[in-house]
């Protein structure tokens, strides 16, 4: 049994977020990179325990970035796995980079793919449903919770208002969310281990990228919070009926 | 040449999100002066042409129980052969789980560029860039798809329904959906409750109520708004609630009309999950809470006063 995780590079949550060259590009002085929560938290640490009740399990993990990305691959390893793969690409487009993914994917032989939901830089929650395509694989999204059961695996997944729980053959591709796992913090003896652990670094396949970010914006300033007394609730009442209109 | 939107169901009814997606597709077929087509998969029991009435001309219909559960794979070779089937160079789904799981999939198969999460009708006066939030609704990116099919999924609560006259012909197409390897065990739904991501409303509590014996008060302010009911991260770890209410960067991102925040601080990662809200309320007794930066209206004062007086004042104008 092989597994792969993928994992991205992103801003801290509590980053400062700015842009620079005329709004073209995001402004990372100063920013603090971690991996994307729901890869680390969620799709990594599930696969990690899978391992650890499965010795036999080979576990991999990758990511698409430069040499810049190495620091937060050498994190994720101190957690566990046994490699990382680097592919050496930087993009932003969804489709690239699942590409990237799904070749190196589509080489190792892998029975099970994982990713976060989504990251929290671009949101697109896009990365896992184009590798399961590429892959010719089926896809189960949004899980909160994930057992394997030999050839197949039992997942449950997200739905408007609750849950589902689904029966997915191997091999497959799977995005995690809450409940799939809990964070871990990564010991000294991971840390130390992860120095040797390898890190291979792959060239890119030629893949033509399907969209391009033309500028990002911040949203307006708040115009400040309107403070009512708490004797007079029923104003508050009033000002989201008549200024507001939300009730 | 068509803009084809996909409509979303369960338990037999269109959702909400895809009636958001149909007035949106049907806005940007009038904007590119092309038709407008939905396209459905599975059964469900209301009237399909009725959906005409929000723009679209055609309801296209793979009319097959099996594509009552979803299997992203299946579902996308099934919407990429009805996309070449209708010539449709737009392809519209709602960025909800469905649209989630799918989306992604037609797009690498169709190689359509997808801009996922999107807010707004796309400018085409130079390209076709279309705006997204980014950075957890943080900031918004403008993203040309440079394919000559490109997809969007629009997040949900960003565009406002408007239903007018209008029937839709309803198209029946003959693909036949490939054997799900995707096979649906169970369903667990909470019953009664408004499901939270797609609510019009929300209503949040935190530490501040001081334990769960106290949510009746702000379950009634709930029930007078009809409004889904939400929580912070402290309050779901410590279980006085049930997990799939907690909001924030780790749990459900909610992009409602109304947030009502009561008894929450408002840290950064609570934020990352509500501030697409259109309009957020601030209840606290901490006039230092950082929520109220980033809240629209607040009182500064004990929940437990504020809350049964805020439920009556509605109860009133809700007549």
């Amino acid at each position: 049994m092989k597994i792969l995780v993928c994992v991205s590079k992103t801003p801290d949550t509590t980053s400062k977020i700015a842009f620079k060259d005329g709004n073209a590009k995001f402004d990372d002085a100063g920013v603090q990179w971690i991996i994307n929560p729901y890869d680390e938290w969620y799709a990594l640490v599930r696969a990690i325990e899978l391992k650890e009740k499965n010795a036999s399990i080979t576990l991999h993990m990758v990511t698409v970035g430069g040499a810049d990305a190495e620091p937060i691959i050498r994190k994720a390893l101190a957690l566990g796995g046994d490699e990382a793969i680097r592919i050496n690409a930087d993009s932003n487009d969804s489709f690239y980079i699942a590409s990237q993914i799904a070749a190196v994917a589509k080489d190792g032989g892998y029975d099970l793919v994982f990713t976060g939901k989504e990251t929290i830089d671009y949101n697109g929650s896009s990365i896992g449903g184009m590798v399961a395509e590429l892959l010719d694989a089926p896809y189960v999204s949004l899980a909160t919770k994930f057992e394997l059961n030999g050839t197949t695996a039992t997942v449950t997944r997200e739905i408007e208002g609750g849950e589902e729980v689904n029966e997915v053959a191997l091999p497959a591709v799977v995005s995690c969310q809450k409940g799939v796992a809990e964070q871990r913090i990564p010991n000294m003896r991971g840390i130390m281990a992860a120095r040797t652990k390898p890190l291979k670094v792959v060239e890119p396949v030629a893949v033509d990228a399907l969209t391009s970010v033309v500028s990002f914006e911040l949203p307006p300033a708040k115009a400040g919070v309107k403070l009512v007394p708490a004797d007079n609730v029923a104003e508050l009442v009033r000002l989201l009926h008549e200024e507001a209109k939300v009730i | 040449m068509s803009v084809l939107i996909f409509i979303d169901h369960a338990d037999g009814h269109v959702k909400k999100a895809s009636l958001e997606a149909l007035t949106y597709g049907a806005d940007l077929a009038k904007q590119l002066g092309v038709a407008a087509e939905g396209l459905l998969l599975g059964t469900v029991t209301e009237d399909l042409a009725a959906l005409g009435k929000y723009g679209i001309s055609k309801v296209n219909q793979v009319s097959n129980e099996a594509l009552n559960n979803l299997d992203a794979q299946v579902y996308a070779k099934a919407i990429a052969e009805a996309a070449t089937a209708t010539g449709a160079t737009v392809i519209v789904f709602s960025h909800n789980q469905t649209g989630k799981a799918v989306a992604a999939r037609v797009s690498a198969r169709l190689k359509a560029g997808l801009v996922a999460g999107a807010i707004s009708l796309p400018d085409t006066s130079n390209g076709f860039v279309v705006k997204k939030t980014v950075f957890s609704g943080k900031a918004f990116a403008n993203v040309n798809i440079t394919s000559p099919i490109k997809i969007i999924s629009l997040n949900p609560n960003s565009y406002k329904i408007t239903a007018g006259e209008g029937a839709a012909t309803v198209n029946q197409l003959s693909i036949t959906p490939d054997a799900a390897k995707v096979k649906v065990t169970a369903v667990n739904k909470v019953s009664g409750e408004v499901p939270l991501t797609e609510a019009e409303i929300v209503v949040s509590g935190g530490r501040g109520l001081k334990g769960p014996e106290n949510w009746g008060i702000l379950e009634d302010l709930g029930h007078a708004l009809h409004a889904a009911m939400a929580c912070s991260r402290p309050v779901a770890d410590a279980h006085w609630r049930p997990h799939h209410e907690h909001v924030g960067q780790t749990g459900v991102q909610v992009a409602p009309n109304l947030y009502i925040a009561v008894g929450i601080s408002g840290a950064i990662q609570h934020l990352a999950g509500v501030n697409r809200s259109k309009v957020i309320v601030v209840i606290n007794k901490d006039p230092e809470a950082p929520f109220f930066k980033a809240a629209d209206y607040g009182i500064v004062g004990d929940a437990f006063e504020i809350l049964p007086k805020l439920t009556e004042e509605i109860k009133k104008i809700k007549g």
